[in-house]
């Protein structure tokens, strides 16, 4: 059995309308069927017409709802400009997952075009779910994995989407193309 | 599998603690759901009998009543769940719910409250037979708001009792106290989250939905409830020793995190607050150098709370949101440190690294250099691409470009980026100010051009009341009444137009038209921003009228793209392409701030981006070039 982390507390970011509060929301419900005590904060309002959309996600024992400066173990941008809003939350050391067509620079990330995958597999709204899928996998064998593994997810999804099949097949699909994407980049 | 709970020298895991009070802990797989705090309150309300919820859609308040209709549907409840026109309608009818006997609540955004304040200030006098819950929703930050104001100062204004839970569970539970508070001293009892509450996820263990069981009584009493100013002052001596007695109820008690600890120092936090406060004590040690205490109820404040806290302890930090509520009643000036006196930052939410560093002050710690926060920037929001109201502000602005614009509360806020607006003050207030602009450029002899804009659920809100006036003060302006059959900005929820119900049921619907008759406005006409050019020949036979006869009237309707419920007939999506006639003058980017339409760097030029494009094909009029062109043109 992989090893987990007692604790996790991760930043995702994007753009209003790119579905980070949908992410946020699947990985929350992983933790919370992984066994984590599970604590999240979301944008809603005006910010989701197009604004910059920040979630935090804090998965074990912890109370606050929000994930202070330099605390994210990991971050995940939907879109690479919220790098320089959002790059303060990460700790030292954290890993960065970021969508973005070429390496955002300045700092190491994991990075894939998440939109170009999108645009590849013709669903144009499903570059969240590629992203995910991506952070799964490339942080799977890290010193500290991801808190949930890529059946988690596919798990909660089933039960998310269940008896809207065509949905679900799509969601799959895209989530799995992250999920390999990322395995062949780590390897 | 289960989370490793750290485990306090006290014997106390800190989360739970917070989240569970006395509840059983419990971490089997898949009993707990995730539930965001507003769900959570909806929850709170169907799992403790409430027979009537009303409220009005607002960030960060919007998501409870949808919740509760959910609930309500889902079992068949007998209950009834309800938006209402604006918040003062939909708290007087949850009120005289109360009055007959039943459980019920009223929910809205914290500026929602001050539309509501006039019922709110005489139900605190004449109190409440069945439980009466006033659930106002602040926003530090703001984040979606036009003020950061407390409503727990409402509370303490209007004498009545507030909770202030600091995460969506407590929320849930504290929903099962307030009705007890309500229902044994007859008052009504707000319960206060903030955004980081409403917006905030857990997973939290559900109870049993209660259906409501009682029914309706009235017992008549009108010197109670239509007091005249005589029985008013008794009412008001009865409501100050109700406030007495709750000052010192058991339930609702200040809570020590760290029982046991023996120092001088408190840090006494309310809120979501508390919840940050919890953390950071435990990472930094502080929760043994200092007692850690919740505050649950912040008015009235437990007297014997304060009398031991000032006789127990020398130094003491409060941490609240927004206003110094309990620091206010503590009133012990050198001993408490807070936002009187700076040791808190007066403006703006208290974010879990502000509340860090305070903290670490007090307890003579010394804080860590931390990554520096940038200071804000990034894209701003904007209206959504093939949004009918970019049409309607580019319109206006074309047709009238020295006009004075006033507008308001909704999506089409964003008209600011577009430069199609220069006053938004509060709902409602769009058409009252062009009245106003009208009436004092006229002292001076002068007629200005006046476009007020207002969305079609704001109009219902409190729009209608000042179109009744602006006629009868014989004002002349055009009102633009941006129709697109849905409130927007908060999640779309129905208006009174929509013919539907909060839990989907059809109920009768009014017509924007008929109302706007019904004022004895004589111009009402209909247009359809989507046709940009008969649009604008429509704004200028408006304003023809207005010279000299009037308020003018140009509904402009189509529905919202995002609505998914929307029942309005879309037009077919035309594909466009910016052709070589495209000189680069970033015009269209400038004055008309489609998301679909880019800069391309290389080329200096506007490019379209298909993926991002609604096909509305109003970008054909804007381009002075004539660049933007339908695909096959
Ligand atoms: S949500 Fe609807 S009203 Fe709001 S900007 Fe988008 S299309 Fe316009
Ligand atoms: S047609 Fe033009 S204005 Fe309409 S969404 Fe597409 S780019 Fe924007």
């Amino acid at each position: 059995m992989m090893s987990v982390p007692e604790k996790q507390q991760i930043v995702l970011s994007g753009l209003g309308g790119q579905g980070i509060l949908f992410i946020t929301r699947l990985l929350a419900e992983a933790a919370i069927y992984r066994g984590y005590r599970t604590l999240t904060s979301e944008t809603h309002g005006m910010a989701q017409r197009g604004g910059v959309v920040v979630s935090h996600l804090k998965a074990g024992d912890f109370s606050s709802p929000l994930v202070r400066p330099g605390m994210a173990d990991i971050l995940i941008l939907l879109h690479r400009d919220n790098l320089i809003q959002q790059g303060h939350y990460l700790r030292p050391g954290g890993d960065l997952i970021v969508n973005s067509p070429s390496s955002p620079g300045t700092i190491e990330s994991f990075w894939m075009d998440a939109d170009a995958a999108a645009r590849e597999i013709h669903q144009k709204r499903s570059a969240n779910l590629i992203l995910a899928g991506f952070a799964v996998s490339v942080l799977k064998n890290n010193a500290r994995p991801f808190f949930c593994g890529a059946d988690d997810i596919r798990a909660i999804l089933s039960r998310k989407l269940s008896g809207k099949n065509n949905l679900l097949a799509s969601a799959l699909a895209a989530f799995d193309f992250g999920v390999r994407y990322g395995e062949r980049k780590t390897r | 599998m289960s989370s490793v709970d750290i485990i306090f020298p006290t014997g106390l895991s800190y989360s739970f603690f917070i989240s569970n009070l006395g509840a059983k802990k419990d971490f089997f797989m898949n009993t707990r759901l995730l539930l965001i705090g507003n769900e959570a309150i909806a929850r709170g309300l169907v799992e403790n009998g409430c027979a009537m919820a009303l409220s009005y859609p607002g960030t960060p308040a919007s998501e409870i009543l949808p919740a509760v209709a959910k609930w309500r549907n889902e079992l068949n409840l007998c209950m009834h769940v309800r938006w209402a026109l604006n918040e003062k309608i939909a708290f007087e009818t949850a009120y005289a719910g109360s009055i007959a006997g039943l459980r019920t609540a009223v929910s809205m955004k914290q500026v929602g409250l001050n539309v509501a304040s006039d019922p709110f200030m005489s139900a605190a006098y004449m109190g409440v037979k069945g439980g009466f819950i006033v659930i106002s929703a602040d926003d530090p930050g703001p984040h979606s708001s036009q003020t950061e104001q407390d409503s727990r100062m409402m509370a303490m204004f209007a004498k009545v009792p507030v909770l202030d839970p600091c995460n969506a569970e407590q929320a849930r539970d504290f929903i099962a106290l307030a009705y007890e508070l309500s229902e044994a001293y007859e008052v009504p009892v707000m319960l206060r989250p903030t955004t980081r509450i409403c917006h905030g996820g857990q997973d939290i263990e559900l109870r049993e939905i209660k259906a409501p069981l009682r029914s309706a009584v009235l017992k008549r009493d009108p010197a109670r409830w239509a007091a005249t100013p005589k029985f008013r002052y008794a009412l008001h001596k009865s409501l100050n020793e109700k406030l007495s007695a709750i000052a010192a109820h058991a339930p609702t008690r200040p809570r020590l995190l760290n029982p046991g600890i023996k120092t001088s120092r408190a840090i006494v936090a309310s809120g979501v607050a508390f919840a940050h406060a919890v953390e950071i004590a435990a990472d930094s040690g502080i929760i043994e150098n200092a007692a850690v205490w919740q505050v649950i109820q912040p008015f009235p404040l437990h007297t014997d709370f304060m009398e031991n806290l000032l006789a127990e302890y020398t130094d003491i930090l409060v941490i609240e949101e927004s206003a110094p509520v309990i620091e206010m009643q503590l009133a012990a000036g050198h001993m408490v440190k807070g936002r009187m006196n700076g040791h808190i930052p007066q403006a703006g939410e208290l974010l879990p690294e502000i509340i860090e560093d305070a903290m670490k002050r007090f307890c003579g710690l010394s804080s860590k250099p931390r990554p520096q926060v940038p200071a804000t920037g990034g894209k701003r929001p904007c209206l959504c691409a093939g949004c009918s109201h970019r049409a309607s502000f580019f319109a206006i602005k074309k047709t009238f470009p020295d006009a004075i614009y006033t507008s308001d509360i909704g999506c089409y806020t964003l008209g600011l980026n577009l430069g199609a607006i220069d006053t938004v003050l509060c709902m409602g207030a769009s058409i009252s100010q062009a009245s106003g602009f009208y009436q004092a450029f006229k002292l001076g002899g002068t007629q200005k051009d006046i476009v007020a804009t207002i969305g079609d659920s704001t109009f219902f809100h409190s729009g209608a009341a000042a179109l009744m006036d602006a006629v009868v003060q014989d004002s002349r302006f055009i009102l633009v009444v941006l129709d697109n059959s849905t409130t927007a900005m908060t999640g779309n929820q129905p208006t009174p137009a929509s013919g539907l119900d909060a839990c989907g049921n059809a109920v009768p619907e009014l017509s924007i038209e008929d109302i706007v008759k019904g004022c004895k406005v004589e111009f009402c006409r209909v247009g359809d921003p989507y046709d940009l050019p008969g649009f604008i020949d429509l704004l200028k036979e408006a304003h023809s009228h207005t010279k000299d006869m009037g308020v003018a009237v140009v509904i402009a309707r189509y529905p919202c793209l995002v609505d998914k419920k929307s029942n309005g007939a879309l037009h077919e999506r035309i594909d466009m392409y910016v052709s070589d006639l495209c000189n680069g003058c970033g015009y269209c980017i400038k004055q008309f701030e489609c998301p679909a339409i880019e800069h391309d760097a290389p080329s200096g030029k506007a490019v379209i981006n298909a993926e991002a494009c609604s096909g509305c094909a109003i970008c054909a009029h804007v381009c002075p070039q004539g660049a933007i062109k339908k695909v096959g043109e």
